[in-house]
Order: structure tokens, then sequence, then C-alpha cells
């Protein structure tokens, strides 16, 4: 049918969402794992180990679970909720900005991981030659490690970026799945299947399948094709 | 003077998205009811203006959520015990709880003539598998066991039973002919008043509990006219009519509890 390919307004709020929340989250996650992947990769402390197997959790717990404890961690009873609403921000389930910090709870591990190993096949040689030629540590986290970390970055981008338009378990736990406000693609699929309309389903999933494939292609093509270039 | 105007033309408009906002429901809504209530939510439009915004979802989900928050203002569940739960709770405005549906419970056959009109079909093993929704979350797959024992075939079925996550997955394996024979929903089979495909037997009423669905007004609503209008819209002749074509039942006499 070709009318089908006239999106309605809540499918197209729903793909805007989706855009909206999965930038932010690998915005937001670049600057957070970032120095976390950094810390990870230098020290030597007995904690880095905990540390590291926290930031791997969202890979192990379902995500219905995740967004359940979030739900109630962040709710009015929850320590978070409170905290928040003291703050003056409100309470955050049920809001943009909820499915946000969920968003990057969920995919810390996929930000971190490629960043991190980036750090690590660097070695520390780069930064003990920088340090030599007396730039400070920071000047040389700057213009020596994080250049060097890039093919690294831009994975962790897109990871995690394609990893948020593919979540459905914590932005339903989290967000409530309310047309206009927190509605995502997946949540929309979700519903069409429910209303057993399964043409609009269809449409949304294969949309879907071809988006996917194409971050994943240009994933491999960083992974590949521009290491060998800069070479 | 120019300016004047542009700042009461703003005005008036700010005043009425207020109002458009004011009559809006936040509806939770469990998922097997989805496609009636999308019906229903278009007739509640026209007939009164006010805008209901529907959420599908579990209906365990949607009591976490509640307790955690939610801006529901409506609620339809799946069963009636969560919402009576809720009301303990203080989460539903209480004498608001009336049932809006009762579920019909089908054994159905992707097959055409597998399944007979008196479900003689589950007194021998007949099929080396048969489907029903999880009988501790779904209340069909509840209603699914009390048949079976009723009848006095849990013993022969027990080994054979494929339990799905909750109805819906149970529709897809027996829609899919992963599984040969199930126990769905008459809602799921049925397109306008008739089994579309397959063989089917409805269940008759006394082989199991009624599978009531209650809806309620959550705290959230209290003070909302359109959210009181919905409940009463659900009473309606109309929006029964679009129940019953969809294969539920209605109680008796449909008032609040």
């Amino acid at each position: 049918m070709p009318m089908s390919f006239f999106l309605d307004s809540q499918t197209l709020d729903a793909i805007a969402l989706t855009l909206r929340l999965a930038t932010l989250t690998a915005l937001v996650l670049l600057f957070l794992a970032t120095p976390l992947a950094w810390w990870l990769a230098q020290s030597t402390s007995r904690w880095r180990s905990v540390i590291a197997a926290l930031v791997a959790m969202p890979l192990v717990l379902p995500p219905s679970v995740l967004g359940f404890y979030l739900l109630v961690a962040l709710g009015p009873q929850g320590p978070l909720g409170r905290f928040t609403q003291a703050m003056g921000w409100g309470l955050l389930p049920f809001t943009f900005s909820g499915l946000l910090l969920g968003s990057v709870v969920y995919s810390l591990p996929f930000a971190v991981q490629p960043i991190q190993n980036a750090f690590e096949s660097m070695g520390r040689r780069p930064m003990e030659v920088a340090a030599t030629l007396r730039a400070s540590p920071l000047d040389a986290f700057f213009t020596v490690a994080l250049p060097l970390a890039q093919p690294g970055l831009w994975v962790a981008a897109i990871l995690s970026f394609a990893h948020t338009v593919g979540e459905f378990g914590v932005v339903l736990m989290m967000g409530g799945n309310i047309a206009h406000q927190t509605r995502v693609v997946s949540t929309e699929i979700y519903g069409h299947v429910e209303a057993m309309e399964y043409a609009q389903a269809h449409e949304l999933a294969a949309g879907m399948l071809v988006f996917s494939f194409g971050v994943l292609w240009l994933l491999s093509f960083f992974k590949t094709e521009r290491m060998r270039w800069w070479r | 003077m120019g300016t004047m105007r542009q700042i009461t033309i703003l005005l008036m408009l700010w005043a009425l998205t207020a109002l458009a906002q004011a009559n809006e429901v936040l509806v939770a809504v469990a998922a097997n009811f989805a496609a009636p209530m999308q019906k229903i939510a278009q007739q509640f439009e026209q007939s009164t203006g006010h805008k209901a915004v529907l959420s599908f979802g579990a209906t365990g989900t949607f009591y976490a959520q509640i307790k955690n928050g939610a801006p529901f203002q409506v609620w339809l569940a799946a069963d009636d015990e969560t919402p009576l739960k809720a009301e303990q709770e203080g989460w539903v405005v209480p004498g608001s709880r009336m049932t809006y549906a009762i579920g019909k419970l089908v054994l159905w056959s992707k097959q055409p003539g597998r399944v007979d009109d008196s479900g003689n079909v589950l007194l021998s093993a007949t099929a080396d598998r048969l489907a029903l929704a999880n009988p501790k979350l779904a209340p069909y797959g509840a209603a699914a066991l009390q048949t079976l024992s009723r009848m006095g075939v849990l013993p022969l079925w027990q080994p054979r039973l494929v339990e799905g996550q909750n109805i819906a997955q149970t529709y897809q394996q027996v829609a899919s002919e992963t599984v040969p024979l199930g126990f769905v929903a008459l809602s799921q089979v049925m397109v306008e008043g008739k089994i579309a495909e397959g063989s089917a037997w409805v269940v008759p009423e006394r082989w199991h509990d009624p599978i009531r669905q209650d809806a309620a007004l959550l705290v959230r609503g209290r003070d909302q006219a359109a959210a009181q209008a919905l409940l009463t819209f659900l009473r309606s002749e109309p929006a029964q009519a679009i129940i019953r074509s969809y294969g539920y039942a209605l109680p008796v006499s449909s008032r609040a509890h």
C-alpha cells in the first residue's frame, strides 16, 4: 500500500524521540566513558577489578530487571528519587531525562570497553615519550592519548548509539510507553504487535533492520578500512 | 498595537493548548485489549471531544510503574486481582473499579477439523504438545489449567504442556503451527464476530473461574473530567458493542463493584 509510506505523527514522534535519545546517550557516554576507560586502563588500584565488573553488569542483567531497579531507585520512595526531588529536578521515571539516564547506564559497557581497549593497546610508551618532552599529563592525554584512541572513540559512539536504538526492556519499564513523550520505535512496534497491526509492525521492524545493518557496516568500516588508511 | 495583538493571540493559543492538555487522559491498557481500546478511544474522542492517550503493556509492569509514580490516570488491567491490590495500597480511587470485559477462553488449532465443538479432542492424547500461557502470570493460563483439571485430563496433558510467557506468545506458537493445539483468548482468533481460521472450541464458563478484566480510576486521575468520562464511556452502548465484537463477554450488570 503506497499510503503506508506516509507515517502518522505518532510514528514520526517515536522515530524522532529514538534518534534524539540515541544521539544524546552516545554524547553523554563519550564524556563519561572516556575518563572511566582511561582510569581502568591505567590504574593499579585493587578497586579496578570491582569497578570493571560493575561497568560490565548491564551486559548480563536482563534489561527489564535493570529497568525495574532503576524505576524503583528513581521512584518517589527510592533513594535516588528522593535525591532528585531534593535537588528540585523532580522525578525522572516517565520523562525523557529518565530514559536518557536509563540508556546511559544500559549502554555504559558498550562505550567503556572499546575506549579502554584503545587506551590499553596504545601501551605506556607514547605517554612516557610525551612526559620526556615535558608535556603535562593532562596535556599529553589530550594531544597524544585521545588522538591515538580515536578509532576506539568512534566505535564506542556508534555502538552506544545503535544499542540505544535497539533497547526495549529498560525504556518500556522506565518510560511507560507514553505516546509523544516516552514512546520509542521499539515500544511502538510492541504496541502494533499487541494490537495485531502486523503491517505497521513489519514496516517499522524492516526500517530497524535496514538501519541496524547500516550501523554495523559502518562499524566494520571503522574497524578495518579506516585503520588501514591511518597507517 | 501590533505587538498587543500578537501577545493576545499568543496568550489565546497558549490557553487553547492548556485546555487541550486538560482534556487528555493517559490510559494504561492491558496488551490483550489493545485492538478494541484503539477503536473505543476513537469513538470516545468523537463523542466527547476528550483524547485518550493509550499505553500498552503487561498488567504486572503497570502495577510496578503506578507504584513508582507513573502519570497514568485510568488503568485497564488484564485481571481483577491487581487493581484490587492497587486499591488496597492506595493507588486507585476507592469504589472506582469495574469489570469492563470478561475474557473467553478458546481451545484453538490452525488445522481445520482438528478441534471439535465439544472439546473431545482433549479426552485422549491427540497431540504431542498443548500450548497455554503461564498460569502463574496470565489469567488465561490459569483458566486453561483449571479447565484441564476440572475435565479430569490434567495428568494426561501435564507432560505435554508448552507454557508461553503470556497469551500473545501462546497465540504465536499455535498460529505458527509450532504447537498443534493451544488455549488462547477468543479475542485473538476472532475477526468481525467469527473465528477466522482453523478450528476452535469456546470453553464453556463452567470449566473455569471468570476471566474478569477490571478498569480503575487511578489517584492521578481523581480530579480529571476526561478520566471519569472515559470510565463512563466504557459502559456505553457503542463501547460495549466494540468489546463484544472482539470476543469478550460483558458482566450481567456492568456497574462499579
